[in-house]
């Protein structure tokens, strides 16, 4: 069974290292701020214990008042999972840093939240539309599209 | 003499002068599996670089899901990986039982996990007969294996009336109670396709030019495999033993007995071979699950309108072509507030580019067709 880890301790050891960038945590998620992600996915991914080295899926949400991004993060060789939500502000050109650095599955999905949810990721070495083409006006899984 | 020998010295400086260009392989060529587009940079017959373009067959299936209710979303999920509908519906279901916190009674799971795993050795049978018609055993292998697909989807249309898109599974159970002659078919089946999975490994196992062909060929490595998120055959070939039913047992995978096969290296052998002794195992698991069937309900009692509370929730199943998942946000609605697919096949092909560079456009093919997609599931 995967274990999924409590975000209230995971959220205590990354407050050791990177003091005031957890926004919240509960028993099943982590709230980071968007500026700390690349360096929390990092820790995360390589600290021992933790080795998140499996990136499951990343996922957005419209809230209106902001964007939610999800990142659900599994260890294979310790099988157990977390997920680390962070969020971001503004419709006209809300921005996170990419992951892709870090695991390279988050290409083409950070690409799909790119196109459907017009979030930027800084650092994707491709960024561009993936399913719609180039030209097309608005991002359609935004709750203001249509 | 003098004049040959100059010759060859003539020869041996001249130097043949190559450009790359860019082909366009698809998006309509029988070997893409659907409407899949690659850019292929080639120098020769050598591919230098390939840039996938998805999106032909994108119906914005996540936003229409968002205007129906939890039941109506259904026939949705049937036409993602339309080769594997069940699976589809199976994930589906659970996520929203997560979310809503809905009871599935016993015999319901045990007939999921029937179809699930029927649904997988049909699934894989296309998969497997697409890739050897891609290496060239034209038509041949692939017709054997819809001959026993056709018996799958008979045992389907028992159940449910349909072939390709099921809408078979619902929250709290399936559409209906199995009919009284689905048991003894399905018996039947359990008996004969041993020996049909024996027929094609006689045909197919040595064979010369499947082994030319597809061992050493694009190869992903292990530790490639497991940065790209890849899932399902493709990461199991690459010598990753991780199979959600036995790492994350969901339903009541955790009752049965079965192995995982894994690959060694990672070629497009390895890939097939995974396929083929997944087919086996999925058939051990379908005669204990015969066995252990329980008689009773195969719904629990679910409110027409679901409303969920709000919150959010992942569920994911080993799907014939990786880990499926689906994560759902509710607002107390009776509709989705976001619907999400981790798609499979979208992630397996992350890698795609890097497993065709210096590979020839004949091997090109057989490695596209060794990851498995499904252009449905690719572009929702």
């Amino acid at each position: 069974m995967t274990l999924a880890l409590s975000g209230k301790e995971i959220a205590k050891q990354i407050e050791k290292q990177f003091p005031g960038s957890v926004v919240e945590s509960t028993a099943d998620s982590l709230l980071v701020k968007a500026e700390s992600l690349l360096e929390i996915a990092g820790y995360l991914k390589s600290t021992r214990g933790l080795d998140f080295d499996y990136l499951t899926a990343i996922t957005a949400v419209d809230f209106l008042d902001y964007f939610e991004v999800d990142y659900l993060l599994t260890s294979l060789r310790r099988n157990h999972s977390l997920l680390v939500k962070t969020r971001c502000y503004g419709r006209e050109n809300p921005t996170l840093p990419s992951v892709v650095s870090l695991w390279r599955g988050a290409d083409f999905q950070e690409r799909e939240i790119y196109d459907l949810f017009g979030i930027s990721f800084e650092g994707h070495p491709n960024l561009k539309r993936i399913f719609l083409w180039d030209g097309f006006q608005g991002h359609p899984l935004r709750k203001d599209f249509l | 003499m003098v004049g040959k020998s100059k010759a060859m010295e003539a020869a041996k400086e001249i130097v043949i002068k190559t450009e790359p260009f860019v082909v366009n392989f698809g998006p309509a060529h029988p070997s893409t599996h659907g409407v899949f587009r690659m850019r292929m940079t080639l120098d020769g017959e050598v591919i230098v670089d390939m840039e996938p373009v998805f999106g032909y067959l994108h119906r914005g299936i996540e936003k229409l899901a968002e205007e129906r209710t939890y039941t109506g979303c259904i026939p949705l999920t049937d036409r993602m990986d339309y080769l594997a509908s069940m699976s589809n519906n199976f994930a589906y279901v659970l996520a929203v039982e997560k979310l809503a916190g809905i009871p599935v009674p016993e015999r319901a799971e045990y007939i999921r996990v029937i179809m699930a795993e029927l649904q997988r050795i049909a699934s894989h049978l296309i998969a497997v007969g697409a890739f050897l018609n891609d290496c060239g055993a034209f038509m041949t292998p692939f017709v054997y294996m819809l001959r026993e697909r056709e018996k799958i989807l008979d045992l389907f249309d028992m159940v449910c009336g349909q072939r390709l898109t099921y809408n078979y599974m619902r929250v709290g159970g399936v559409s209906q109670d199995i009919p009284d002659e689905f048991i003894p078919a399905l018996k039947k089946f359990l008996k004969e396709m041993p020996g049909w999975i024996n027929e094609y490994e006689r045909l197919l196992k040595e064979n010369e030019i499947l082994l030319a062909r597809a061992k050493g060929v694009g190869i992903l490595s292990r530790e490639l495999a497991i940065n790209i998120s890849a899932s399902g055959p493709v990461l199991r070939g690459s010598g990753v033993k991780w199979d959600i039913r036995r790492a994350d047992p969901y339903s009541i995978y955790d009752r049965f007995d079965f192995d995982i096969p894994t690959g060694t290296v990672g070629d497009c052998y390895d890939r097939y071979r995974v396929r083929i002794e997944e087919m086996r195992q999925s058939l051990r698991i379908l005669r204990q699950a015969m066995k252990g069937l329980p008689p009773g309900e195969a719904r629990s009692d679910v409110p027409h309108l679901i409303r969920p509370p709000v919150g959010e929730a992942y569920a994911r199943i080993e799907a014939p072509k990786g880990e499926l998942g689906f994560y759902l946000v509710s607002d107390n609605s009776i509709a989705p507030y976001r619907f999400h697919v981790r798609a499979p096949a979208l992630i397996n092909l992350t890698a795609l580019s890097d497993m065709m560079r210096g590979w020839k456009i004949a091997d090109a093919i057989i490695i596209f067709g060794s990851i498995d997609i499904c252009m449905g599931e690719v572009d929702r």
